[in-house]
């Protein structure tokens, strides 16, 4: 199991004096069509992002805030990790981004029906965001639009 | 990750994670995630190992069926 104190001493130190931030999501949403009927959509905070992409930038104070759009067809071997946090373990992602980003796995479960379909976007995130006001009023607004543009029905989220 | 969640289950698209680390999940409160033993940077289980990932995803999707007041945080 990871615990904050698997961390090193300098990120257990500041999540030891960080105030969650938390946003009142109630009255929340629930999933009211089958399953085997939904489109299914990704939001990770992995950093993933294609080459011809800009990277993420680690040196933003407070976080980098914006996302990434990635096609449901994007060449999951291609894409880079610019992660800000080096508190954890980036190999088992860089060796397989579906770890993070499971776009064949989704692709695997609409073909045996046990989903509807991907989404045709999916959006990935750098995370480690210590001071989240433009991500809360700017840029998650933003993806929650377009995931109702692109009618999805549920998102799943892979925090690294 | 927990405010991106909260902002997009609030927007009206029910949402569920994965989380590898439930101290911290139970301190970001997000409407749904699923607790999956491993360490941090490994949220659907290992690479290159899909049949773990796969049921990882079908347990975290079974979830969004869950009307939720509070957060709910299931291990898998």
């Amino acid at each position: 199991m990871a615990h904050l104190s698997d961390l090193k001493l300098a990120y257990r130190l500041y999540m030891a004096a960080y105030r969650y931030r938390q946003f009142d999501w109630r009255p929340g949403s629930v999933l009211t069509s089958p399953l085997p009927q939904a489109r299914i959509a990704i939001v990770t905070t992995a950093a993933l992002h294609r080459p011809d992409q800009p990277a993420f930038d680690a040196s933003v104070k407070g976080g980098d805030w914006s996302y990434r759009e990635l096609s449901l067809e994007v060449d999951l071997a291609s894409l880079l990790a610019a992660h800000k946090s080096d508190a954890f373990d980036h190999s088992g992602v860089d060796a397989d981004a579906n770890l993070a980003l499971p776009l064949d796995r989704l692709r695997e479960l609409a073909a045996r029906h046990a989903i509807g379909e991907p989404a045709p976007r999916h959006f990935s995130f750098m995370g480690s965001i210590s001071a989240p006001g433009r991500l809360v009023e700017q840029t998650a607004p933003e993806v929650a639009a377009k995931l109702h543009d692109d009618r999805v029905d549920a998102v799943l989220l892979t925090p690294v | 990750m927990g405010l991106i969640q909260s902002v997009i289950e609030r927007s009206g698209i029910p949402t569920v994670s994965v989380t590898v680390c439930k101290e911290l999940t139970e301190k970001v409160r997000p409407p749904r995630a699923l607790f999956v033993d491993r360490a941090f940077g490994y949220p659907l289980g290992a690479p290159s190992d899909a049949a773990l990932q796969t049921r990882i995803i079908l347990a975290a999707l079974g979830l969004l069926k869950r009307e939720v007041d509070e957060p709910l945080i299931v291990e898998f």
